[in-house]
This record gives structure tokens, sequence and C-alpha cells, in this order.
């Protein structure tokens, strides 16, 4: 745990004097999210909420991008190699990076909600509880599926090539950007096999304070099977070495971290739970002057 | 010395029939050797020799295809952490994240170990107290070399590996590695050591394993294998036109004549008497003598002997 730890540290305090981490984690979010609020929120405080969700989800998913190109980085550049000389294992490696990430995350995570409560005047802080807790599966799960991408690709090149058609299924389809609600049928079923599509309904339900225990529960489920799998399989793939080829075994192993959000989508197309809670959650950017459910006295 | 790892009259590093292949390429084919503890081993041979591969299979980065290997008593594939606490390295190619600090560094890869030396000491015996806060990007490449040195003691290890540590330095900062490998002699650490710098052999190790095509082909003191080498003087000249290396061979003292890029390496038994009949030769030839070198016998010879090729061609 200590390794784990000292490594952490490490990772966070690279990541602070890197520029290019300030911008996309911390300045991007906020210009998505005040984009958004204009654009989508038209300054009517219960969309605010719906809003947030989804800059929430951006926010989160982000750590899908930065630790699979760092870590592609340190192999490329033999910085693996040197610390695989030490007592150091693959799963500290891996779990320093999901910790420096989920460390680094949650102060952005806090900023705008603060920001939408003091400058956009949301009217409820949300489901707080519940936003942390997918907040913090979900980075630790989308920085697990990035480990994978890093885990499979040879060169920066292929990495980022990779990460971008992931990245863009990511986007559009999970409704972070576009809401899922505003796609046809068949496209929203199909969303519901996409890992990012149960993160953005469930920050949107918490963020909207609309969320059930039992939604709740399906997204946590969801996340957490999600990292579990991604962590594993990222740790079996791992690779120290810049000339160590990827495994034959690794495309089994890529299709097995599929496993889950196949199972859970085949789940909800037969249920249709989630898109009842995705078009239930988009009346409140639709309908501006829906009022709260359960809103905490101010 | 750490308890219930290394007896006392056991090598501490030690290689049977090892063997290393890249698909169709064999690296390493039954090398053998072992090392005392104490010893500043050298692995002396050029580049493609198979000792990268051999010394990254004592690490434990690399599984070999046949062979045994010991360090300290341990396998380095299977023994994990166990063996990793025992050993330091410094790698033919590697790196750190250019905005981590020196001090951070090795203070960071301290934490990784149980035993710690102290890294004060370790950045002020590498002159690298003025640098402690520099990101290890602004560092010069001699720098990061010490630096490397400074981090393979940060656990206070009984055997250290170096990799061509002083390749592509410049002389001046290569001079600064040498003394601290002689230190590290001083404290009496195991140093397995691999280079193709016939000087650092000579100058650093207290035996050498001339290492070719993935084989040892001499081993001894650095003495030991001069002397194994008949003692000659290596006469290198250059000519205003070519000449049979049979012509040279026949001449006065010469126990040996190569070719190399243009010039021929004379070993020779009686310096002055081959110098005599050399010149009288091209005199007889009407050919000139472009440039004459004389070299006491070295390391390199005893290669070109066992070769028939240079160290670095």
């Amino acid at each position: 745990m200590s390794t784990t730890w000292t490594l952490t540290k490490m990772r966070m305090r690279l990541a602070v004097r890197n520029r290019a981490f300030f911008f996309f984690s911390l300045v991007m979010p906020l210009i998505f999210l005040f984009g958004a609020v204009m654009f989508f929120g038209k300054g009517a405080a219960n969309a605010v909420a719906y809003v947030l969700g989804a800059i929430l989800t951006l926010t989160v998913m982000g750590s899908f991008w930065g630790l699979s190109v760092q870590l592609v980085t340190f192999r490329e550049q033999g910085i693996l190699r040197r610390f695989r000389l030490a007592p150091v294992g693959a799963s500290a490696m891996l779990a320093s990076s999901i910790l420096s990430n989920y460390f680094l995350t949650m102060p952005v995570v806090v900023l705008e909600i603060i920001i939408c409560r003091y400058a956009f005047h949301l009217r409820s802080w949300g489901n707080l509880g519940a936003i942390f807790v997918l907040v913090t599966l979900g980075s630790a799960a989308f920085a697990a599926f990035g480990l994978i991408v890093a885990s499979v690709t040879n060169t920066m090149q292929e990495t980022q090539m990779i990460n971008n058609l992931i990245w863009m299924g990511f986007l559009f389809l999970s409704g972070a950007t576009v809401p899922l609600a505003v796609f046809p049928g068949w496209l929203q079923r199909c969303a519901l096999f996409i890992p990012a599509t149960y993160l953005a309904t469930g920050l949107e339900s918490a963020a909207t304070n609309l969320a059930t225990a039992g939604e709740m529960a399906g997204d946590i489920t969801a996340l957490t099977l999600g990292l579990v799998v991604a962590f594993e399989i990222s740790r079996q793939l791992f690779r120290w070495e810049p000339e160590a080829k990827v495994p034959r075994r690794a495309k089994i192993w890529v299709l097995a971290a599929l496993l889950p959000f196949l199972a859970f989508g085949a789940w909800e197309n037969v249920t249709g739970h989630r898109l009842s809670q995705v078009r239930r959650n988009f009346q409140m950017l639709d309908n501006r002057a829906m009022p709260l459910r359960m809103e905490r006295p101010r | 010395m750490r308890e219930g790892i290394y007896s006392v009259g056991q090598p501490i590093i030690q290689v049977e029939d090892l063997h290393k292949n890249y698909g169709e390429v064999q690296a390493v084919r039954g090398l053998s050797f072992a090392v005392e503890q104490g010893e500043v081993f050298g692995l002396l041979g050029p580049n493609g020799a198979g000792k990268t591969s051999t010394v990254e299979i004592l690490e434990g980065l690399r599984t070999p295809d046949r062979g045994l290997v010991r360090v300290c008593g341990l396998d380095p594939e299977t023994s994990g952490n166990a063996f990793k606490q025992n050993v330091g390295a410094v790698l033919q190619s590697t790196s750190l994240p250019d905005k981590l600090r020196v001090k951070e560094a090795i203070e960071m890869f301290a934490q990784f170990y149980r035993t710690r030396a102290d890294t004060d000491q370790l950045l002020k015996q590498f002159q690298l107290e003025e640098k402690r806060s520099a990101f290890y990007g602004h560092l010069s490449g001699g720098q990061k070399q010490r630096l490397a040195l400074a981090m393979a003691l940060v656990n206070n290890p009984q055997v250290v590996f170096l990799d061509e540590p002083t390749a592509g330095l410049d002389p001046q900062v290569r001079r600064e590695i040498y003394d601290i490998i002689e230190q590290l002699r001083r404290e009496k650490k195991t140093v397995l050591l691999t280079t193709h710098y016939i000087e650092e052999a000579e100058r650093l190790c207290d035996r050498v394993a001339i290492v070719d095509h993935g084989q040892v082909i001499a081993l001894g003191t650095p003495r030991e294998l001069k002397r194994g080498s008949a003692g000659t003087t290596r006469i290198e000249v250059r000519l205003a036109r070519p000449v049979g290396d049979g012509a040279l061979r026949r001449l006065d003292g010469v126990a040996d004549c190569r070719e190399f890029d243009g010039s021929y390496v004379l070993h020779s038994s009686s310096t002055a008497q081959t110098i005599v009949a050399l010149v009288k030769h091209l005199e007889s030839e009407n050919n000139e003598l472009h440039s004459l070198e004389i070299f006491s016998p070295s390391l390199e010879d005893v290669f070109i002997e066992l070769t028939g090729r240079r160290l670095r061609e």
C-alpha cells in the first residue's frame, strides 16, 4: 500500500506540473460548463441541474484519456522498466494512476458544483452522496478503461487513434453532450451497451435529485463491475517493456471487458427502465419550469 | 549482509549454460560464469555480443530460454520482491519523468525498499547536491547517469548491475563514473559491469569475461588474459599501398598479422626487430609508411586474437 501511495504522490506532482493537464482537466470542463449552461440551460435554474450532470460526466470521463496516454509515454520512454527493477508491481502502478487521477478530478467536480450553485443559481445541491459515489466509481472505472487501451497499444499514435474512436462513442452516445432522449429509439437502445451511458444517466439523476435508490443501485453496480473487470484486465495485460508484444490473448481479455455492459445493455433493453429515466431527466431541460422533486429547503 | 538468502562460499552470481533467443536470433548461447562476493566483474564484448540480454536476465527483466541463473542465491525471475530488495541496477536505456525533481526521484525510489541508504549522503557522494531541486529533464547526460547510479544504491544492495554505464558520455564524465565504481569496489560491493570499452574493463574489473556471439570466449583477470595472449606488443600501421598480410606475417618477431579497414595490426614478441624488418620490407617493395602506433598488450589484443575482429567493429 505504501508503494501505491508513493507512486500516487509522484503522479499527482507530475500532473500539476503539466500545463496540458490544467487545460484539459480544469479549463476545458469549465468552458464546457459555461457553454452548456448558456446554450442548453438558457439561464433556467432547473435546466442547470441537468446540465451539471452532463458536465460532471464529461469531467469524470476525461479520466479515460489522460492515463492511457501517460502510461504509454512512460513505457515508450523506458520509465516503466526503471520502476520494474524496484519492488513495484503492476497493480501498484495501475492503482496509483487511478488514485492520483481521482484526487485530481475531485476538486474540479466540487468546483463545478459550487459554480452551478452560486453562479448559475442551482436550486438544490442535488443528491450529493450519490454524486460522490458515482464520481468516485466513474473516475476509477473510466481510468481503468483507459489503462486497457494503454495495455493493448504499442505507440502513442495508436493509443490516440483508439482513444479518439472510443471517446467519440462515449461523448456522443452517452447523453453527456447531446441528450440521449433526442436520439431515435434504436440509437437510444444501442447507447445502453456503452459504459458512459450509466455514468451519464446516473449523474444526471443525482444532480437533478430525481434518482431513486433502485436506479442508483443499478448505476453503481454497473460502474463497480466495470471497474473491477477493467482493472483486472489492465493488470493482466500490463507491459513494462516498450518492445514487449501485445499477447494474443489480449483480444479475448478486451472482449471480456465489454461483457458486463453487454449484459447490462441487454437487461436495460428488456426492462426499459433506464430509457424512462433518460426521458424523465431530460424533461428537466425540456420543461424548464418543471419544479424539482424532493427539493431540499434552502 | 542480509540473512537467509546467500551463504558464504557460494558465488553471489551464478550463470550456467544460459540461452536466450529472439525469434531466429540466438543472443545468448550457453553462457556460463560465476561472480564472487565483493568482486567487480566485467562482461566485455562488442555490441550485439549478448551482454545486455545476459544482464537483463540477471536483473529479472527478461526470461531465459534455458539455463540456471542465481543472484544472492535467488532466481531473479521467480523471486520477485525478495530478489529486488537485494540488487541495484543501472540500465542501458532508461529514463525518468522529465518533471520529477532529483531529490523527489531518489527519495521515491528509496521508499520502495526495506533497507534505505541516506539519500542526502548519496546526492552528496554523486555530486548532485546542487541539482537536488532540478527537474530530471534539465539534467545533462552525465548528471542523469550519476543520478541513475545513486538510485541503484538507494537500497544499499548486495549486487549492483551496471549495463554500459559510460556509453555515450564524454571522457571527463566517464572518468567520474570510474571513480564511483572504484569507490563501490572499496566498499566491497559486488558489481557486474558490461562494457565495450577496453580501458574500462582493464581499469575497473577484478575479472573479465570476454563475450562474443552469446558465448564466453575467455575469462580471467585482465592480467591473466593479457598474459594468455603471449605478451605480444600490438603495432598498428597504415601503408601507402596495400600488401598481403602474409608478407607482414613473415617479418621478424611477428606472431600474428591482421588487416582492419586498410590498417594492419601486427602482434610482435620483439617490437624493435619487427619495426626494422617492416621498414626494410617497405623499402624493398617501394611502399611508404603513413602511420605507425605501438600499443602495450591489452584486452583488445586478446579479443582480436580470439575472434579476428576488433571489439568495436
